[in-house]
């Protein structure tokens, strides 16, 4: 069929004008979706969410697996995604970065050193009982490029570095769809607390998305304190943590 | 004209880059520490800078603006692309690590931002 081929071969060409084009009818669709519910749940949730199913039934990449969405991959990447994420400083304001400056350190290292003990005792408590195996779950549940760099410096087998990076992965996941629904409580409503957000869960994604769907004004504070998290995990958990655990058990 | 903004955007974006490279290199654990943070200082800061001599051209900051806007769907399509099948079949155990390390954050978030509040209204007074 000449018709489909033409399509076929115009539109994996343009993987990137595709993404534009899907990206822009499911936001469409999920505002129209949110405005049906009364707006309870904001449309940027609702699209995130159904990116996540679509994901599920693509393959390791997600949807853009798919040739016809390969474009996805492309706007969806490191690159417009660190891009995209500089720009929204636009919006910050100097004198509240400088405010919230101390608490957003102090909060990167809680965050890293919690999330370290809590995620490795998990693994400790489910039968992971070595040091490297503590370590590199404890790693993993940082972020899901904290986890694989540790497995490796300290001689991890696969399938614990495997672990390791789906524990990110489902933590990446579990803050993009949770902080919507958690913002009030914990009162993520200001700059100051949005600074310690980041630093305290520290997955640059999952923060940037999880904040969008919360109030985008948000996002610049969050987002500047998430990209200094996994620097300070990949610099601690291979050495002092991993050193500290071979002593412990 | 816009491609100024998007230009600066891009340079304040590269500088930031190759510092943190180089930071990384530096701390001996090579990718990349920081470096989108420290473009995001750079940004704010010559806005500042700009913004108190000349103010910023609109349509400079126009230019800017626009990827500013772009980030949401941004988000959605890398939401899209994550591995949720490996996430959710590789166990119970990256399940459970993750979500409850996660979880004791969230908690721990506003008694840090109280205390924080706390610390800013005895410096200030």
């Amino acid at each position: 069929m000449i018709g489909v081929d033409v399509l076929d071969e115009v539109f994996i060409k343009n993987g990137l004008i595709v993404a534009f084009l899907t990206v822009g009818l499911m936001l469409f669709l999920a505002d129209w979706i949110s405005k049906i519910f009364n707006k309870r749940v904001p449309g940027v949730a609702i699209a995130i969410l159904v990116a996540l199913v679509m994901a599920y039934f693509g393959g390791d990449k997600g949807i853009s697996n798919h040739s016809f969405f390969s474009g996805m991959a492309l706007l969806g990447g490191a690159m417009f995604r660190d891009f995209t994420i500089v720009a929204t400083a636009m919006g910050a304001n100097l004198s509240e970065l400088r405010k919230t400056g101390v608490p957003g350190i102090i909060s990167l290292f809680i965050g890293v050193t919690v999330t370290f003990f809590v995620g490795g005792s998990i693994g400790y408590a489910m039968g992971y009982t070595d040091a490297v195996s503590f370590a590199t779950i404890g790693a993993g549940a940082c972020t899901y490029i904290v986890g694989p760099i540790t497995g490796a410096a300290i001689g991890a087998s696969s399938d614990l570095i495997a672990i390791s990076i789906a524990a990110g992965v489902v933590k990446t996941i579990f803050v993009t769809i949770i902080t919507p629904l958690v913002a009030k409580k914990i009162e993520l409503d200001n700059p100051c607390t949005a600074m310690i957000f980041g630093g305290m869960i520290g997955t640059t994604s999952g923060v940037a998305a999880g904040l969008a769907a919360t109030d985008p004004k948000l996002v610049p504070y969050g987002a500047l304190t998430a990209t200094f998290y996994t620097g300070i995990g990949v610099l601690l958990c291979p050495s002092v943590f991993y050193l500290l655990m071979v002593y412990l058990l | 004209m816009k491609i100024y903004g998007v230009a600066f955007l891009a340079a304040c974006y590269l500088i930031g880059q190759v510092i943190g490279k180089y930071i990384g290199i530096g701390l001996g654990i090579g990718g990349n520490v920081g470096g989108v943070g420290i473009a995001m200082i750079l940004l704010v800061m010559s806005n500042d800078r700009f913004y108190k001599k000349t103010s910023l051209h609109v349509e400079t900051q126009a230019g800017v603006l626009f990827w500013s806007s772009m980030y949401i769907p941004v988000m959605v399509a890398m939401s899209s692309i994550l591995n949720v099948k490996v996430a959710l079949s590789n166990g119970w155990v990256a399940i459970f690590s993750g979500i409850i390390a996660t979880s004791c954050c969230y908690l721990l978030i506003p008694l840090i931002s109280k205390w924080s509040q706390l610390n800013l209204k005895e410096s200030t007074e």
